[in-house]
């Protein structure tokens, strides 16, 4: 098919409008038609079932052709008998299609189209984008110049060796190009310097840094959390992780596979799973009062849609709440996907669970040392205390054992003494009890009673203390003795100077003696070993006769924290005498050690990054998904389970799918969308507009791609070329298509005005991150740091206002405060102004691309923002430097700015600027100043692209050494200096320097 | 220095070119710009693009020629307003201590809550069983309407007949930031474009050199919802809200650097525009000649801006009328927590009613206040209904009342739709999350979604009406519920613009502000 001019110029101009052929041209289903029935049919006649009018599909050509009660809706060749054209056309406004009240309407090209189609024999076609892909033949060149043919035209010469230089790293790495590349390239443009030109630059780190910003944009990426609070999060070694990729180039299809289900995959590497990441830029809400729920569900959402706008370019957004109208996705197709994603642990929860530690070398090394330490001296204390307690029941002298004559509990627990005088608890567990033990005791003296908690063993094989397995603890809640009278009446003993060798905190062992039950002694987190406590009579009792006591041990805290295996002393030493085993000193030196050991590596654990990844839940925990109607997560429908869209191609056999098929199918090289949707990609970000302009959208109402033979080969390039995006990108450089002059001929500008099918060079304006990193470098500021935390260069003050968050913005100095753009903090609900205003996202949904624009706005703050000024103060210290006239410090600046020869004409209007400058501020010094300090002209930045032989900045007016210093010949060099900021800045505000040439 | 003073020579195939750059522009993306809107982006698009609607008839109605479902055919309806002023108390004031009068709370106040109170219901802070809560200020029948307001309201009790009160608007969020994003961008979710976007985008502003959309805080916060409440979303960049500083640059960036007087920034453009028409004959881009007109119109923004933005020029009885103060930077614009600062005589959010008179009078077509500080719950010092809500009133009273009385004696109330309100309302029972008891300083209502007070007034609204009735509690509309589409759907109407075709193609669906279906409806009964 050729297209025709007319044809062209309107596919050019409205993007996704239909195209109304000329009479003699053959009707193409998938361009002409699909978007009509699209647009106007589909909504009740197409895939949802829910709101389907009279049962009746057109998108289906066996229904659309099938007899009905009133005719035939679509009769091949014979428009006139089609049901569909008599209703169209009908004046009847009851009967008329689109009805009236859908505010729907065709125009009369459109009707004609649909006469044609359906004279020409109303072929149905598959939608484009899923037809497979046409294999790889011929060049890349061969498809436009096919493109460009039938508009008479054909590719421009090439651009000037030093403008490709330029093009060439602007476009890779977002960044000017080194002197000596253009230098080098000037002096030799062959093919093979330009190949050579083209490794180099690949091979630059600052390649992944560029290329990192298109998926930072696709994920979302952010470094706060978003919605009210916004607080900060830990998202950073994942923005590194992609840049490293980058420049490894690892192949797509393995960078899907890590980013979606590396944590699925047991021989994953920690930087495997940094890669899971992806999915965790999800927004989470914080604010007080939120159903975690609502927000756990909308991040799942949000890494479906995600998931199906990235890799395959289409939206899945209106399948929440019904079958899509338009591409075959249903709504169940929609939560069967939902579902798959639906398994992975993190909930919204504010410490953004679950995380991957990310410890430095130096901390992991710190950690390893003070883990070695705490095992060892954790095994030194077991050991000091395990001698101690032998020392201390080898010595068993002090205590005497007491031998019980009764032993009861109030609530159904079973109570046995054993030869050793230890009672054990057995039988039923109530959730409280109370244990009251009835011995005899000879006569003496009794002046202190010891009680030991020693451990069970539990079936599990652990041991503990109490006889909840499940948290092995007691709770003392009152320890009452009583001695028995000749009666028969009880009169109770008073103990004082309770001490315990592990008291739990707010549960010491005093309060056993409080006579308050809801108080008590507990020793959790220590309920695995044998505790010990000391309670003396305040007066001692001296028996004369064999005498009974009565222990009583209330245990109310419920839950079934009560003592196991409990043993009680008495003895009749003076109570000083009396020592916990634990009060041995070297037990106590390894214990204050183990302590601190444990407050360090806490210290530690908070100081080490931790990045939010995926995780999926263990499968007793999976989670079932239901539909939910209208997108409403508390209104469920029927329960789905997990698995891949039909119409894609072929889906993994797996019977209950997994992330792990989700990334498998989407890089399965059956599937045509994957490859298409990349390589347009990879397309838009060199030559500005993709093939497929809606780059998001390859579905019926996406926009048709221009010259499509083009699109399937660079897209069976990538996906046949080992899905490596530097051969991708390789290929497409190498090009005469991409080597072309921007500057278009008469013919091109009437028969390509959008420059759709390449008639030359794209020129647009550079992308906000690559302006400022641009006009950084060139200013000699730029610092070459790669990755880590993100960064806070200046911005007006007073922007930061989050409700209850108290995170603040300080303008970095030092290098920090000229890092590359991608490095900027990003705060989701306010983020970095400069950026914004030259159309950088928010990270709050996946973004597929920007869309430029061109506002006053952005004059402001190349003009105005402190770090402009710094880059042109930066810019006219590299100008001053030598001892040059002013005509050629200007070609200096203009050179550093645009790599390209400068005409002696165009240095004139800048020599007159700077000239009025210089007047000027030597009439106003104050504001020379005020200028100098604002760029800061005279401070010492990194300049780091400073070439070695650079002086310092020089004035045109020098003041001789040991001079007297003259105020005038300073304010006279202070208003050169000035007027120099004055036209640097100039220089960064050129078109030119704010284009992709 | 404008493309029309430009030497350079253009063939015809250039100039088309030109033209077709710019209507691709509006058209990639997907977006279709009319005619009205194609003469004004930003306070005025290049002057070359008005030559291109005189030129090329295509460009006169881009959707005549897009098949898209509800492709926007301008013009779409008979504007009644042409201008917007939305005053949003964020945290969301008491319905029930200022518009909406319950008596009944009265006979149940400090009793548990009934159980149909709480039945099903989800809050954000409530636990158990609360205790209802009389109104905490006395209501009296004001003006010739017999509007019951609060004891709160003393100068907005005089201008009540200019008002149309909304008892029954709902939502279906209740927390902050959601419902902030709901009620501003239809959608609880991020990412959407706000009502203000979506207005300058279908009507452009009348401005050359000023944004068409204007947003200035108040109340020493960002509201909850963040920047994204006045985000342009899906829409172009330009259609985002310009938020407007009464301290530092009016507008971010919009000052002179120190040492660039006007004369030298003039000089300096000047050298801009020669080299920038030098490089246009060499490269033949149209964005070039864009670019240009952009930095002519960015110097014209610099003068005008801090023009309209200074209240100084206000004469004594205009801000006495507001209670503004010109240069008042009040000190809870810096506090950690601005609620210990709260003072009754704080006039900020008056100076930033006075400003958007100033703003809309000059053309602005849509200004957003938002002012912080009406979360009344009660469980911790300053955001309490008994203390500080009177506080907040006293600081907005005699603003809104000296806004509607300026407005109207100037002629511009029947163009301009003033509203207020906040994302939800407060609920008839006592918060009990931190104190069960009733306490001075402590008295606080929870989220309250179901039925809260709203009101409109000017352009095209029927003045000194009630439109809703709620329940004797308060708590559930029970006559003419209004859902927020149904609000958003009838501010857009006013507007001239059908809110069932102002619809934007983006992700594969035709986003619109009332949201995917149909459900919000214009609420015929209120309009003049």
């Amino acid at each position: 098919m050729k297209p025709t001019l007319f044809h062209l110029l309107v596919v050019a101009c409205v993007g996704l409008a239909f195209r109304p052929c000329a009479a003699a041209e053959p009707i193409e289903f998938a361009r002409d038609i699909l978007p009509i029935l699209s647009a106007n049919c589909y909504a009740c006649h197409g895939p949802d079932e829910a709101d389907r009018q009279a049962g009746l599909r057109l998108d289906l050509p066996e229904q659309a052709r099938r007899a009905r009660e009133a005719g035939t809706p679509v009769v091949p060749g014979q428009p006139a008998l089609s049901l569909v054209m008599q209703r169209i056309e009908t004046a009847d406004p009851d009967l008329r299609m689109p009805p009236p009240s859908s505010n729907k309407s065709l125009k009369p090209a459109q009707v004609e189209l649909l006469r044609r189609w359906i004279e020409a024999g109303a072929e149905w076609q598959q939608h484009w984008s899923f037809a497979p892909l046409a294999p790889r033949a011929g060049k890349l060149d061969d498809h436009v110049r096919a493109g460009l043919a039938p508009l008479g035209l054909d590719l421009r010469p090439r651009a000037a060796p030093q403008t490709l230089v330029r093009r060439l790293s602007l476009d890779l790495l977002g960044l000017p190009p080194e002197r000596a590349w253009v230098e080098e390239f000037a002096a030799d443009s062959s093919d093979a310097a330009w190949d050579r030109l083209v490794d180099r630059v690949l091979a630059s780190p600052a390649f992944g840094e560029h290329w990192a910003r298109m998926w930072l944009d696709l994920s979302r990426y952010a470094d706060t959390k978003g919605y009210e609070k916004d607080l900060g999060r830990t998202m950073w070694p994942w923005r590194d992780w992609v840049v490293r990729a980058l420049n490894d180039d690892l192949p797509l299809d393995r960078f899907t596979r890590l980013q979606l289900a590396a944590d699925l995959d047991p021989t994953a590497t920690t930087d495997d799973l940094i890669a899971t990441a992806f999915h965790r830029n999800t927004m989470s809400n914080d604010e007080g009062g939120t159903d975690d729920e609502e927000f756990r569900v909308a991040a799942v959402k949000d890494r479906v849609d995600t998931t199906v706008q990235v890799w395959m370019g289409l939206t899945m957004g209106c399948a929440k709440c019904h079958s899509h109208k338009y591409d075959p996705l249903s709504q169940t197709d929609y939560y069967r996907l939902f579902a798959i994603f639906n398994q992975t642990e993190d909930a919204d929860r504010f410490d953004d669970h679950p995380r991957l530690e990310l410890p430095s070398a130096d901390q992991q090394c710190r950690r390893d040392e003070v883990r070695r330490e705490l095992e060892q001296r954790q095994a030194e204390l077991t050991a000091a205390r395990e001698q101690a307690k032998q020392a201390d029941e080898a010595a068993a002298g002090p205590w005497r054992k007491l031998d019980f004559e009764r032993l009861s509990a109030a609530h159904g627990t079973e109570l046995k003494q054993t030869a050793e005088g230890v009672v054990e608890a057995t039988g039923p567990r109530p959730e409280q009890e109370v244990y009251t033990f009835e011995a005899r005791l000879a006569p003496g003296r009794q002046t202190a009673l010891r009680l030991d908690a020693l451990t069970a063993p539990f079936p599990d094989g652990q041991v503990g203390v109490g006889r909840n397995s499940a948290d092995p603890n007691f709770v003392l809640s009152e320890l009452r003795v009583e001695r028995r009278n000749a009666d028969g009446t009880y009169t109770p003993i008073e103990l004082v100077n309770a001490r315990a060798d592990y008291s739990q905190p707010n549960w010491p062992v005093a309060a056993a003696l409080d006579g308050d039950t809801k108080t008590g002694w507990a020793v959790s987190p220590r309920s695995r070993e044998q505790r010990t406590a000391l309670f003396d009579l305040k007066q001692p009792l001296e028996l004369t006769e064999p005498t009974s006591l009565r222990f009583t041990l209330a245990q109310h805290y419920g839950q079934g924290l009560v003592l196991a295996r409990v043993r009680l002393r008495t003895s009749g030493e003076p109570v000083e005498k009396l020592t916990l085993p634990d009060s041995n000193p070297a037990v106590t030196r390894l214990q204050e050690t183990v302590a601190a050991l444990q407050k360090s590596a806490q210290a530690l654990a908070q100081e080490i990054d931790q990045l939010p990844v995926l995780k999926e839940l263990p499968s007793d925990r999976r989670r079932a998904t239901h539909l939910h109607k209208r997108g409403n997560f508390r209104d469920l429908g029927e329960e789905v389970a997990p698995g891949l869209p039909a119409g894609f191609g072929p889906r993994p056999p797996a019977e209950r799918p997994t992330r792990v098929d989700v990334a498998t199918w989407l890089v399965n090289a059956d599937n045509p969308l994957t490859p298409r949707v990349w390589a347009n990609r990879v397309w838009a970000r060199l030559q500005g507009v993709g093939l497929v302009e809606t780059e998001e959208d390859f579905g019926a109402l996406g926009s048709w791609p221009v010259n499509r033979p083009l699109l399937d080969w660079l897209a069976a390039s990538y996906r046949d070329g080992g899905w490596s995006l530097k051969r991708l990108i390789r290929e497409i450089v190498r090009s005469e298509a991409y080597r072309q002059s921007s500057v278009p001929s008469e013919a091109a500008l009437a028969a390509d005005p959008q420059n759709r099918w390449l008639s030359r060079g794209p020129r647009y304006r550079l992308s906000a991150e690559v302006i400022r990193d641009q006009a950084l470098a060139v200013g000699g500021l730029l610092s070459d740091k790669v990755g880590g935390p993100p960064v806070m260069p200046p911005q007006p003050a007073g922007l930061w206002r989050s409700t209850y968050n108290g995170r603040k913005w300080i303008d970095a100095e030092g290098p920090d405060r000229y890092r590359r753009g991608l490095y900027t903090y990003l705060k989701r609900t306010t983020p970095y102004p400069s950026l914004v205003l030259f159309d950088g996202g928010s990270g709050e949904v996946c973004q597929v691309r920007r869309i430029r624009t061109n506002t006053p706005l952005q004059a402001l703050v190349t003009l105005n923002d402190p770090v402009y000024l710094e880059a042109a103060g930066g810019l006219a210290r590299r100008m001053l430097a030598g001892d040059h006239s002013p005509a050629e410090r200007l070609r200096t600046g203009l050179q550093l700015a645009l790599q390209r020869p400068v005409d002696d004409a165009e240095l004139a209007p800048l020599l007159r600027l700077w000239q009025k400058g210089v007047a000027r501020f030597q009439a106003a010094p104050a504001q020379a100043t005020a200028l100098l300090e604002t760029s800061r002209f005279h401070a010492t930045g990194p300049l780091a692209l400073l070439p070695a032989s650079d002086t310092p900045p020089k004035a045109a007016a020098p003041v001789p050494k040991n001079a007297p210093i003259d105020a005038q010949a300073k304010a006279n060099a202070d208003a050169q200096s000035a007027a120099w900021v004055l036209v640097a800045s100039t220089i960064l505000n050129l078109d030119e320097f704010l284009t992709r040439p | 220095m404008t493309a029309h003073s430009n030497k350079t020579p253009f063939t015809p195939a250039r100039r088309e070119a030109l033209f077709q750059t710019r209507r691709q522009f509006f058209a990639s993306g997907g977006f279709s710009l009319g005619a009205v809107a194609l003469g004004s982006l930003l306070g005025g698009a290049a002057p070359h693009l008005a030559r291109a609607r005189e030129t090329s008839p295509a460009a006169n109605d881009p959707a005549a020629s897009d098949p898209r479902p509800g492709a926007r055919p301008l013009p779409m309806l008979p504007p009644r307003a042409k201008r917007v002023i939305y005053l949003h108390m964020a945290g969301s004031p008491s319905q029930l201590d200022l518009f909406d009068y319950k008596p009944e709370l009265n006979r149940l106040h400090l009793q548990d809550a009934p159980p149909s109170f709480l039945e099903g219901k989800r809050f954000a802070f409530i636990k158990g069983v609360p205790k209802v809560l009389a109104p905490q200020f006395a209501f009296a029948q004001q003006g010739q309407s017999g509007q019951w307001l609060s004891e709160l309201w003393p100068n907005l009790s005089r201008v009540v007949d200019r008002l149309c009160l909304i008892r029954t608007v709902h939502t279906d969020q209740f927390n902050h930031a959601p419902a902030q994003l709901f009620v501003h961008t239809g959608s609880p979710r991020l990412g959407n474009a706000s009502l203000g976007a979506w207005a300058t985008y279908g009507l452009g502003s009348e401005n050359d050199n000023l944004p068409g959309f204007v947003v200035l805080l108040s109340g020493g916060k960002t509201p909850d919802g963040g920047k994204s409440l006045w985000g342009s979303g899906f829409l172009p960049s330009v259609y985002q809200g310009v938020q407007c500083r009464t301290t530092d640059d009016p507008v971010l960036y919009l000052g002179d650097p120190r040492g660039i007087d006007r004369g030298l920034r003039r000089d300096m453009l000047d050298t801009l525009a020669e080299m920038n028409r030098a490089e246009f004959a060499r490269g033949a881009d149209p964005e070039t000649l864009t670019r240009i007109a952009q930095y002519e119109l960015a110097y014209r923004m610099q003068l005008a801006v801090p023009r309209v933005m200074n209240l100084a020029e206000e004469p004594e009885h205009i801000l006495r009328l507001y209670g503004a103060q010109p240069g008042f930077v009040s000190p809870a614009e810096s506090a950690d927590d601005p609620r210990v600062l709260y003072r009754g005589d704080d006039p900020t959010f008056a100076n930033n009613c006075l400003l958007a008179r100033r703003l809309i009078e000059n053309g602005v077509r849509f200004v957003q206040l938002y002012d912080w500080g009406w979360d009344h719950h009660g469980s911790s010092p300053g955001e309490s209904i008994d203390e500080t809500l009177p506080i907040k009133c006293q600081q907005v009273d005699r603003a809104i009342a000296g806004l509607l009385t300026d407005l109207e004696q100037r002629g511009l109330l029947d163009e301009t739709l003033v509203i207020w309100g906040g994302e939800f309302g407060r609920t008839p029972m006592l918060q009990n999350n931190v104190r069960s008891d009733f306490k001075k300083g402590f008295v606080g209502r929870d989220h309250h979604p179901f039925a809260y007070t709203m009101w409109l007034a000017g352009g095209g609204v029927k003045p000194g009406l009630a439109y809703g009735r709620t329940d004797e509690f308060g708590y559930y509309p029970v006559e003419n519920p209004v859902g927020i589409r149904d609000l958003q759907a009838t501010v857009l109407h006013l507007l001239g613009l059908d809110p069932y075709r102002l619809n934007f193609l983006s992700q594969g669906l035709n986003q619109r502000l009332i949201g995917p279906s149909d459900e919000g409806q214009v609420l015929r009964e209120i309009l003049a």
